[in-house]
């Protein structure tokens, strides 16, 4: 049961075989039950395709199973004795960049599908781009139909070296290649008896075993508050708690803090949970604080070290991944929400937009479009409490917000 | 020191942060409660999520009326431990009043009317937030699924036009008379659930439990025999040892063969299974997208 949890996003067209992985993945290990499966092969008959559709398991909604296309993000579960797996499933085409950028959002893998007889496409580099972007911490390349090209392990190293120059421009720490076939399931679970020449593991191992210890902030104390719990019952008559996610760094009973904005310092009397007190918490746990002096603390105010703190800032430089079909208005006002604060901001410049196929900064065309990726200046009504998202995904990250419509209209990491 | 979670302790995490965030953002947030072993998992976390105080949630059941009776005897012995509200939307006086129409035949199910009545209860109370247990592992429009799911004035999900959901960013905002939909487990699996409920000693309904009852065949399911379902002549009611895998109105719950008396049984019978728990569902049958259908028209 002392198994960890790991999120892997893989992003993929129609024909790349990103489906047949995923339904390779789940079967081997057995995690495709009898009546899925016999549902699935039911409707792959009676829309009269040769044997069993996979993709049929993973594109869920009524118009994705009509167009044969994955629209939306998907989440699928598999576990080996080791690691349980959440597979956040996304479409691979440009239209659909943004539903990508969800699912990127909170992966520790990235999962690159490259068909062994095209090589690198420009659907591969954009979805290279986006990882880095997110800041994944770790690419996994499948290079996959190794079969139809006769197990060749000079087509394996062109690719492998064309992706090594084109990553080179980018952002990314930590690449592995696994030449596979996901159809015959050649070094997806089992080793390929003909890829002799291939020293690595299969891609299951290497999910099973990447490091992921790391992935999580453990250096920088941020605790945004997200909720004060005040029992008011006689047993806690006293109790302020607050309830929170860390977000980054250690917290330890007796540590000395400050509470953001309003620079007070106090000390840790207590970490509580419904499971008793702690003597520490970090990333991603879910505690409650109490402190031994009585500050006025709410949500959306962070607690730090004093020697350690965020960039408290009004003025924010953002990259974002733009959601909506009405274009970002420039001077135009959004909601802004951030960690566990809201505030409003307006747009001061679109300095850019970048093409997320070749990484070129348009400095032209700064109408910011649908799916769209540009860099901006916004400046917030309040100050918040950042870092940039390079050293936190979580105080790094916000979202834009239409006052009007409600939607979610931008995801934004903070430069 | 070692800085890692194991994945039930993560999960954990993640669902206290989501219950934390409805408490936040919603005014008049409501926790939907069917007696099954999800909603019983999401009350108990909300509980933890808000010790020492208590969960800032009513509890809602809708009550078709076709329930096991041990359901009932759990849902107020279980409202008695959190100590919170309960409040019952009854389909059966939905039914006397003319609201709603009841099916008719041997398949007839009140599972449709839970709908209406669950639409006008989150009305009547004002509720902004309805919590439900549904994870996206069970069916596969629910894998599509956000944590926080918005619906119109009409209690209506519209699966192609749903809010982007970004890391731990959730966005509540919404215009007068819609509400959101609530999942706090959505990454937990069958299997996760079942672990974490063993580890946390967490009491549940016998239900869950083999046990002996009447039961007869229906299309390949195994369903309780109850006055609620009329039966085909021929028909046959036979006693057998069985569980129920999942829990919802006796009309469309199937039950499974079963020795399983334990909890540590039962994750062995659910690792080992090669059945999903809705296959016992007859409900979902209805059509390849009857949940997606379902959900669109404001079903939980």
């Amino acid at each position: 049961m002392n198994s960890e949890l790991l999120r892997f996003s893989t992003a993929g067209s129609v024909d790349d075989g990103k489906s047949t992985l995923i339904g390779r993945l789940l079967f081997d290990s057995k995690s495709i039950f009898e009546d899925q499966f016999e549902a699935v092969k039911s409707a792959s008959e009676r829309r009269g395709e040769e044997g069993v559709n996979l993709a049929l398991l993973t594109d869920g909604l009524k118009a994705e199973r009509e167009q044969g296309i994955t629209i939306d993000v998907a989440y699928r579960y598999f576990s080996t004795p080791k690691r349980k797996f959440i597979i956040a499933d996304t479409p691979g085409h440009i239209q659909y960049t943004r539903n990508m950028v969800t699912g990127a959002s909170t992966s520790n893998v990235a999962l690159i599908l490259v068909d062994a007889r095209q090589g690198i496409l420009e659907q591969t580099r954009r979805h290279a781009i986006i990882s880095s972007l997110l800041q994944i911490p770790h690419l996994v390349i499948c290079i996959n139909k190794m079969d139809l090209v006769g197990y060749d392990q000079v087509v394996f190293d062109s690719i492998r070296e064309e992706f090594e120059g084109f990553a080179s421009k980018l952002d990314v720490h930590d690449v592995t290649f696994i030449p596979i076939s996901a159809l015959n399931g050649d070094n997806v679970v089992e080793r390929s008896t003909k890829m002799g020449w291939y020293e690595g593991t299969t891609l299951l191992y290497y999910l099973e075993n990447v490091h992921i210890g790391s992935d999580h902030n453990h250096i920088d104390t941020r605790f945004p508050v997200q909720y004060v719990i005040r029992p008011y019952s006689d047993a806690f008559h006293d109790y302020r708690g607050y309830a929170g996610r860390v977000a980054g760094g250690i917290l330890k009973k007796g540590d000395r803090v400050m509470v953001l904005p309003s620079g007070f310092t106090s000390t840790i009397d207590k970490i509580d949970t419904a499971d008793g007190e702690l003597n520490e918490a970090f990333a991603p746990m879910s505690v409650t604080v109490l402190l031994k002096d009585d500050i006025d603390i709410s949500r959306g105010d962070m607690i730090v070290r004093e020697n350690n703190q965020p960039k408290v800032a009004q003025d924010i430089e953002l990259r974002i991944c733009w959601f909506n079909e009405k274009p970002l208005q420039l001077k135009g006002k959004y909601e802004i929400r951030h960690t566990t604060q809201a505030a409003r901001c307006i747009v001061q410049e679109i300095q850019y937009k970048m093409d997320v196929n070749t990484l070129h900064r348009n400095l032209e065309d700064k109408t910011v479009r649908m799916n769209d990726i540009a860099r901006i200046s916004i400046r917030t009504t309040k100050p918040l409490l950042v870092d940039s998202y390079f050293k936190n995904r979580i105080t790094g990250s916000v979202i834009l917000v239409d006052e009007g419509t409600n939607e979610t209209v931008a995801a934004g990491m903070v430069i | 020191m070692n800085y890692r979670l194991d994945h039930l302790k993560e999960l954990e995490s993640e669902s206290i942060f989501i219950l934390r965030e409805v408490a936040a953002q919603f005014q008049n947030p409501v926790l939907l409660f069917s007696g099954g072993k999800d909603s019983i998992i999401v009350s108990y976390l909300a509980k933890k999520a808000f010790y020492p105080a208590k969960m800032p949630f009513t509890m809602l059941h809708i009550d078709t009326g076709h329930n096991f009776s041990e359901t009932i005897a759990y849902r107020d012995f279980w409202v008695k431990e959190l100590g919170c509200r309960l409040i019952v939307g009854s389909v059966q006086e939905a039914i006397d009043q003319g609201k709603v129409v009841e099916e008719k035949g041997y398949n007839a199910s009140r599972n449709f009317l839970q709908t209406a009545v669950l639409l006008e209860s989150l009305e009547n109370g004002k509720y902004d937030a309805a919590i439900g247990g549904a994870r996206r592992d069970e069916e596969k429009a629910r894998a599509k699924e956000r944590f926080f799911s918005h619906r119109d004035e009409f209690g209506q999900w519209d699966p192609k036009n749903q809010r982007p959901e970004l890391w731990n960013l959730f966005n509540a905002r919404k215009h007068l008379g819609e509400h959101f939909r609530v999942f706090p487990i959505s990454n937990w699996t069958e299997l996760d659930v079942w672990q974490y409920l063993a580890l946390e000693k967490v009491p549940l309904p016998n239900l869950y439990f083999a046990h002996k009852r009447k039961v007869f065949l229906r299309d390949g399911i195994l369903l309780a025999d109850s006055e609620f379902i009329p039966k085909k002549p021929d028909e046959q009611v036979v006693e057998m040892t069985v569980r129920c895998r999942t829990i919802g109105d006796v009309t469309c719950t199937g039950v499974w063969e079963s020795n399983a008396t334990s909890i540590e049984a039962i994750i062995a019978e659910v690792a080992a299974s090669r059945k999903t728990e809705r296959g016992g569902r007859t409900d979902d049958k209805r059509s390849d997208t009857a949940m997606e259908d379902r959900k669109k028209d404001g079903y939980f």
